[in-house]
């Protein structure tokens, strides 16, 4: 048969992406659940890393989540809870979940007890960086006003720029910020250095050189927990 | 199986022949992903795999690759191969697979492997040919753990992920050089690498 035929390109290219296709889809499938496993464990992870904790070895943490998180849940826009099933809060797609409108959103809750006893609430973020998605997931203290730790992570900033919001030193910043200024939700801000902020709220430093990301954050965070207002408010009245 | 011949293509690209040092390719990996030992063997070892296999598929098809759409061909078959890598990382170490995130995915453009399909793997019997990809990658995968060496060493002070340097070095005014961490200083290692290299080896050097 002659190589150069069109005929002979034709049906060598046809077949051989069938049979490429046919592998690929194979290893796909034979190699998920697994895969998912892992996601699943990256995102428990994420979520303790709001709380400063970090599973001692990738085996085990669904074992340090599971001790740690005592309970998640899912509440609506006025603070009341609608889903307390174990893991309904941890199956929540949050990308899909912020375009809703604010009253239609299921807001999940990770209800975290530290070894010392306290009770922290862990509330994951989504927003839109530079390049792609950033999210995080910041805890609140049982009196649903101060900051106790944050964490984000992103899609694909900048490195050295906008990535480094994924970085502790920026994280850190966040720690004992507070959320409400006379009774009212005014988020955290997040400023270049030396700005003063027009509401009055809590701000940090942003990033030299990753602006829009650092916007990205501040607009996700008042977006995000802003949603959170009648439960953070339930909470300060339980303690007061 | 184990000819004089063989056991050339197997060894020359570690050191005589290597792809990064003397061919000078595959660069760009050698810069992004050195700045940790631990993602630059991972690299290496996918590098090493993705090459060997392709080889030999492609030399097994060589008789029938119409020569018009024989670069269509490798590039299909070192992508199939180049995502099952990931696949595979995804599943048995996500840590890393998130680390090296683009750059598995960029293997498809690594100049050693679309190289060493055209030089090698299409005028050559499939067992050669695999000998030659796992011989390229090897050489590939040592270049790569060198510059890491050096740069998590100075850079960091760890050893994959294990610190080295002891705690009263730091407490002696020692600290680590931020310098080494930054994609410039992966140039200046491999430099260096390649001016060792050279002077041992001196048929290398070029004539002015």
């Amino acid at each position: 048969m002659n190589k150069n035929s069109n005929t002979y390109q034709i049906l060598y290219s046809a077949i051989m992406v069938v049979v490429v296709g046919a592998v690929l889809a194979f290893v796909y499938m034979a190699l998920r659940p697994q895969q998912q496993r892992n996601i699943a464990n990256d995102k428990r992870q994420q979520i303790l890393s709001a709380v400063h904790i970090t599973a001692p070895s990738d085996d085990e943490v669904e074992q340090t989540y599971n001790k740690y998180i005592v309970s998640d849940f899912v509440i609506d826009h006025n603070g009341n809870v609608t889903d307390s099933a174990r893991n309904a809060a941890f199956g929540i797609d949050m990308k899909a979940n912020v375009k809703l409108a604010a009253g239609k959103r299921q807001l999940p809750v990770f209800k975290c007890r530290l070894d010392d006893g306290s009770v922290k609430y862990i509330i994951p973020v989504y927003g839109a960086g530079l390049w792609g998605a950033i999210w995080g997931y910041v805890a609140v203290d049982a009196d649903g006003d101060t900051v106790y730790g944050a964490y984000f992570s992103h899609e694909g900033e900048t490195p050295g720029l906008g990535a480094e919001i994924a970085k502790e030193p920026f994280q850190k910043q966040f720690e004992g910020k507070e959320l409400y200024k006379g009774g009212q939700f005014k988020s955290i801000g997040v400023m270049k250095a030396g700005q003063k902020p027009t509401n009055g709220e809590d701000c940090v430093d942003a990033i030299s050189g990753g602006t829009i990301t650092s916007r990205g954050v501040e607009s996700m965070l008042k977006g995000c927990m802003g949603a959170y207002d009648a439960f953070f408010k339930r909470l300060q009245s339980e303690n007061e | 199986m184990a000819s004089i011949k063989n056991k050339e293509v197997l060894f020359n690209p570690i050191s005589r022949d290597n792809p990064v040092l003397v061919q000078i390719l595959g660069i760009c990996s050698t810069l992004a992903v050195t700045a940790k030992l631990e993602p630059a063997i991972v690299m290496g070892i996918s590098v090493t795999v993705v090459l060997a296999f392709s080889n030999v598929i492609i030399s097994m098809m060589r008789k029938t690759i119409p020569a018009t759409i024989r670069i269509i061909v490798q590039l299909v078959v070192v992508a199939a191969l180049v995502i099952i890598v990931q696949q595979f990382l995804i599943a048995f170490d996500y840590n890393v697979s998130k680390q090296l995130s683009v750059f598995i995915g960029l293997i498809i453009t690594n100049c050693i492997l679309m190289g060493r399909l055209e030089a090698f793997a299409l005028s050559n019997k499939p067992w050669p040919s695999f000998l030659d990809g796992v011989g390229n990658g090897l050489g590939y995968t040592i270049i790569l753990a060198a510059v890491a060496f050096v740069r998590e060493l100075l850079g960091s002070g760890t050893l994959l992920g294990y610190s080295v340097i002891p705690q009263c070095a730091y407490d002696a005014g020692y600290m680590n050089n931020g310098l080494m961490i930054l994609p410039p200083m992966a140039l200046i290692v491999v430099a260096c690498i390649i001016w060792i290299h050279r002077s041992r080896n001196k048929d290398l050097q070029e004539k002015n």
